[in-house]
């Protein structure tokens, strides 16, 4: 494998590890639940998308082998840390009802946030979403 | 000089790995105890990605693929439980 | 116009989400993990077979206009994604917790479109110190949670003109 490759690689694995240690640095620091969401949504899905890319780099170039199963897995991630991000959060409003007071207000203010307005029962939800089809 | 970066790998994933069960023990709220558990699905995913690069074969990215998936239907089903007390409605 | 119209109910028989299909022969070619003719020939199958026999559940096909743009956007998006783990990193190991300004930040929309919305909410939780936390029950107003905003305002105007300004050049 050529020298700069091989720099490059080992630069890729380094640099996602460290990623993915802020990551989980910042979930066991951080005070509060909502300021530790934000360490391993972002460091960590960079430091696995990081770790993946040289892979690709590393099979391509040692093993002569394309191998893309890695962008799948990496745009996978990707396309999921933010969904998992908001649901974590939502359930957090849900079972803290406390924290609701320090929500910003609405414009209109009966409108409200979805996680508290949502209580509705499911036939109220299906009749509301019906004419939007 | 691949080997010693995947060394420093191993050595760093373990140690967010132990951070987080550290989080997950002792996580005050059961919300916590979930964003742990997520966090640790996906760093074992790196932990695999590295191993599979350390025995230089392509048998283990299934693996990985498997486990970003059910690591994040889980994570969704759970937090939907909490939320509504149902998974399918 | 008979012909046209015939082809159009071809189409829409036949090939509900001509994007869906092309999603879903990369994804299987990508599984495959090497090309055969063979591998290409199912993957095209299941392509079209697929967005058929689901076509029920999505009636409505999302609007997108002006594909170079998205391309660009989704060029942004990564770099931000980049820049934003850097500073998200210096946060966590070189500041002390107390001494970050955490606070909720409402975002009013101007998008309207579903996939919009959610496209935008994506981005925000995957950049700068900012997690879209809920979305308001009129789908006008965005709720995000930022890990060190000393001015709500300039944050808000920040995403405002980044992110929705260029997403709505993108969905109509």
């Amino acid at each position: 494998m050529a020298m700069w490759l091989e720099f490059l690689i080992s630069l890729l694995i380094v640099v996602s590890g460290i990623f993915i240690l802020v990551g989980s640095l910042g979930l066991l620091k951080l005070p509060t639940l909502m300021t530790r969401l934000h360490a391993p949504t972002k460091a960590t899905t960079l430091g696995v998308g990081g770790a993946l890319l040289a892979s690709v780099a590393f099979f391509l170039g040692g093993e002569r082998t394309l191998s893309v199963h890695e962008l799948l897995v990496t745009g996978f991630l990707f396309l999921t840390a933010p969904v998992t991000a908001h649901f974590i959060a939502k359930t957090y409003l849900h079972l803290y009802p406390e924290e609701r007071k320090t929500l910003p207000v609405l414009p209109e203010p009966q409108q409200g946030w979805s996680t508290y307005v949502a209580s509705r029962s499911p036939r109220a939800d299906e009749q509301q979403d019906s004419p939007h089809e | 000089m691949i080997e010693y970066a995947l060394i420093f790998g191993f050595f760093a994933v373990s140690v967010a790995l132990l951070m987080n069960l550290w989080r997950l023990i002792q996580g005050p709220t059961v919300v916590d105890r979930l964003l742990a558990v997520d966090t640790m699905v996906i760093n074992v995913i790196a932990l695999i990605i590295l191993q599979g690069m350390y025995q230089r074969t392509t048998l283990y990215f299934e693996a990985a693929l498997l486990l970003a998936m059910f690591g994040f239907v889980s994570t969704v089903a759970y937090c939907r439980f909490l939320l509504r007390g149902d998974v399918i409605e | 116009m008979v012909p046209e119209k015939q082809s159009q109910n071809f189409r829409q028989r036949w090939l509900p989400h001509p994007l869906l299909t092309l999603t879903l022969v990369v994804v299987w070619m990508l599984l495959l993990n090497s090309f055969t003719l063979g591998g290409f020939l199912l993957g095209t199958v299941l392509g079209v077979l697929i967005p058929i026999a689901t076509s029920h559940f999505w009636p409505g096909r999302p609007l997108l206009r002006a594909y170079g743009k998205m391309m660009a956007f989704l060029g942004i998006a990564l770099w931000d994604v980049l820049v934003a783990n850097v500073m998200v990193a210096r946060l966590i190991l070189f500041r002390r917790p107390e001494s970050l300004a955490t606070r909720w930040v409402a975002m009013p929309l101007e998008l309207r479109s579903p996939e919009a919305i959610t496209l935008l909410a994506g981005t925000i939780s995957l950049t700068p110190g900012t997690v879209s936390s809920d979305l308001s029950a009129d789908g006008r107003t965005l709720l995000v949670h930022c890990l060190d905003a000393p001015d709500a305002e300039v944050a808000v105007r920040d995403m405002k003109s980044r992110y929705e300004a260029r997403l709505m050049e993108i969905f109509p």
